[in-house]
């Protein structure tokens, strides 16, 4: 047997899926879409958040589509297929995050220069989505106020990833006796200056914010695109 | 647990990288942020299972972690955190979202032992 000898490698682990991310991202500022990666612990109401948002978003004139990833049923894009515009549920068969392979594969037939956002609910995880980027503009965390307060000190990998976070349920937040202090504190101990909205899909508060929010990520793709 | 994926990776770019189809992979050096997401001890347990029936079966990880260290724009200094990380300079007190290391996922090399060719 010969000498075992070294093979330099330094290579991103994850090298395949950030290129393909970079591919998408690439196509998505191309055609002028702003794309919204939304991550959550199961329960935390990204569902009822995003079916509003897009209900909403398309009631004003904007051309909105939404990718929905799940364990094992099409439960939740039954439910945001209400909101009337084209959603497609990607099943991930067990698998406990989206990867951007999933999204290119369920992207095909849609036609990304007639949408101005896509939505990509992953599936409910704090702990695994974080690693895989999906070529998205931005990444949306959600925290319940059913939640509690210190998730983000429990699970700041993917806290820290994201550009915005979404607390949802703030009309339950007197009867959970949250502490909103608290909750904002450990946020921005795991993400410093990251934007927060209080929002309710239930009861529709915090949706102005949050699409003056989109608006100025639409703006800036835009100028990414003309400048490609 | 999404490092059975991240082993699977692993297990497809060591391959990739074997200079031949006789060769062998003994032992693969990872550099692992403590920001990555990535769980060491689940890696460990999930790679066994992403070798099977391929070249890379009976390697070891050598798996470095990384700490998390921010640099802090007011006060120009590094700052390890801990646990729960804390994005706070240790020198000023001021929180800074300023990450220099944690996030790595590399790897690193491969130890490789090559067979004997054969004729074919």
């Amino acid at each position: 047997m010969e000498k075992p000898r070294i093979l330099e490698v330094r290579q991103g682990i994850l090298k395949k899926n950030d290129q393909l991310a970079g591919d998408l991202r690439g196509r998505f500022h191309n055609a002028n879409i702003c794309v919204i990666d939304l991550v959550s612990s199961p329960g935390a109401g990204k569902t009822a958040f995003l079916e509003e948002t897009l209900r909403r978003l398309n009631e004003q004139g904007f051309k909105v589509a939404a990718l929905v990833g799940d364990l094992a049923t099409e439960n939740d894009a039954k439910r945001l297929e209400r909101s009337g515009v084209p959603v497609r549920q990607i099943e991930t068969h067990g698998i406990c995050h989206l990867e951007a392979e999933m999204i290119e594969r369920n992207l095909e037939g849609w036609d990304l220069e007639e949408l101005d956002f896509l939505f990509i609910e992953n599936v409910g995880n704090l702990v695994c989505p974080s690693s895989y980027d999906l070529g998205e503009d931005a990444r949306a965390v959600l925290h319940a106020v059913t939640e509690g307060e210190d998730k983000p000190l429990k699970y700041p990998t993917i806290f820290n990833s994201s550009d915005i976070a979404i607390i949802t349920k703030i009309d339950l937040a007197e009867v959970c006796e949250f502490d909103r202090e608290a909750c904002y504190e450990n946020i921005h101990a795991v993400r410093p200056g990251i934007p927060i909205l209080e929002t309710s899909g239930k009861k529709g508060i915090g949706f102005d914010e949050w699409f003056a929010y989109l608006k100025d990520l639409k703006k800036g793709v835009g100028s990414r695109a003309k400048a490609v | 647990m999404h490092e059975l994926s991240i082993a699977c990776s692993i297990v497809e770019t060591v391959e990739e990288n074997l200079p031949n189809e006789n060769s062998r992979a003994t032992k693969i050096y990872l550099k692992i942020g403590k920001m990555s997401g990535v769980v060491k001890d689940a890696l460990l347990f999930s790679f066994d299972i992403a070798t099977q029936d391929t070249r890379v079966f009976g390697a070891t990880l050598e798996i470095e972690e990384l700490p998390i260290i921010v640099y802090c724009e007011k006060c120009h200094k590094n700052s390890e955190l801990g646990n729960p990380p804390i994005f706070r300079c240790e020198h000023c007190g001021e929180l800074t979202g300023n990450l220099i290391q944690g996030k790595e996922m590399e790897l690193v090399s491969i130890e490789v032992e090559d067979g004997k060719a054969t004729n074919s």
